[in-house]
């Protein structure tokens, strides 16, 4: 069982996510998850008060469908398929950074206390981190028209040049995250 | 019960990112700082099998299922629209660790605080809905 309750190698998983966007599209549809961010508020406060939200998200059920199901895929994996020693053997000079940043190497963890724990996330600083990301996250998908699934995975298999812009622009925005925001939060 | 074949492909895109491991904050910063192949290799993967199926589909017009019609769309062009807004996905991205999948996933995998990004991302897209006339797209 060694190789369900590892880290799932990266040709099997892309292979996997590659079929799951095809899958989709045989269904008549696109593989799109931050369309559910605007669903979500559709559906619950936003409809009536603003265009954009103005639209009948009912159609939309089937990918609010994917949404449910990823959650309940995410607690399978992690409940049932998951080795907690075997996982996250991460690069140890990316160790060697997190240390000097005061960020917790994984051991088994998948996301560090640093941020995710209750005890950072609920303080001060720690949530507004992470609302702060989320707030990103939420403006830059709808405006880019898409996030990673969006455009990564259906638009360059598309061959689409927006959507070569956009996983540009993702690239762009996370290279500045990861070596000056985060050394500028973290650090001391 | 239409409904059900999705949320079977939203349970496999769950247990598939989880287990790639593509949901992990660690795996987000190791790929932006180059320290790791892992990330690449499942994005050029998929992008390579997402290309060779969609050639395909095309080309042999392969019918979608039970009548379903294939809806392969060009998408429209801009500059603006796609570089702003990718970049600033990008930086929170790269900050927090997870794109809107994951986000999802998270929650099933029992990282609570993840609820709190989850918050931050439905304000920002409602942000977005009301200056969506005033931006440049």
């Amino acid at each position: 069982m060694e190789v369900i309750h590892g880290t799932w190698h990266w040709a099997v998983s892309g292979f996997l996510i590659g079929l799951i966007m095809l899958v989709l599209t045989y269904f008549g549809k696109t593989f799109g998850m931050s369309s559910n961010l605007r669903n979500i508020c559709s559906m619950t406060f936003a409809k009536k008060k603003i265009e954009y939200f103005d639209f009948d998200w009912k159609a939309q059920k089937w990918n609010l469908s994917i949404a449910l199901g990823a959650v309940v895929g995410g607690f399978i994996a992690s409940y049932f398929l998951m080795d907690s020693t075997d996982i996250l053997q991460i690069n140890p000079k990316t160790i060697e950074n997190l240390k000097a940043l005061n960020i917790d190497e994984p051991n088994g963890k998948i996301g560090p206390d640093a941020l995710f724990s209750l005890e950072n996330a609920f303080s001060v600083k720690g949530f507004f981190i992470l609302l702060v990301g989320g707030f990103l996250i939420g403006f830059g998908t709808p405006y880019a028209g898409g996030c990673t699934s969006g455009h990564a995975i259906s638009g360059l298999s598309n061959l689409q040049i927006p959507s070569l812009i956009a996983v540009i622009g993702f690239f762009v925005g996370g290279l500045i995250s990861a070596h000056f925001l985060i050394p500028l939060i973290f650090g001391s | 019960m239409k409904l059900i074949k999705f949320f079977i492909v939203g349970i496999v895109f769950g247990i598939v990112l989880t287990k790639a491991e593509a949901v992990s904050w660690y795996r987000i910063y190791e790929m932006f700082m180059f320290q790791s192949f892992h990330m690449y290799g499942i994005i050029g993967t998929a992008v390579f099998v997402g290309v060779t199926g969609i050639y395909l589909i095309k080309k042999k017009e392969i019918q979608g299922f039970k009548g379903a019609e294939i809806d392969i769309q060009d998408k429209d062009f801009s500059f603006s629209r796609y570089s702003i807004g990718g970049t600033m996905f990008g930086l929170g991205w790269g900050l927090v660790g997870s794109c809107p999948g994951p986000i999802f996933i998270l929650i099933g995998n029992g990282v609570l605080s993840i609820c709190i990004v989850l918050l931050g991302a439905l304000f920002g897209t409602y942000i977005y809905g009301t200056l969506k006339n005033k931006l440049p797209h």
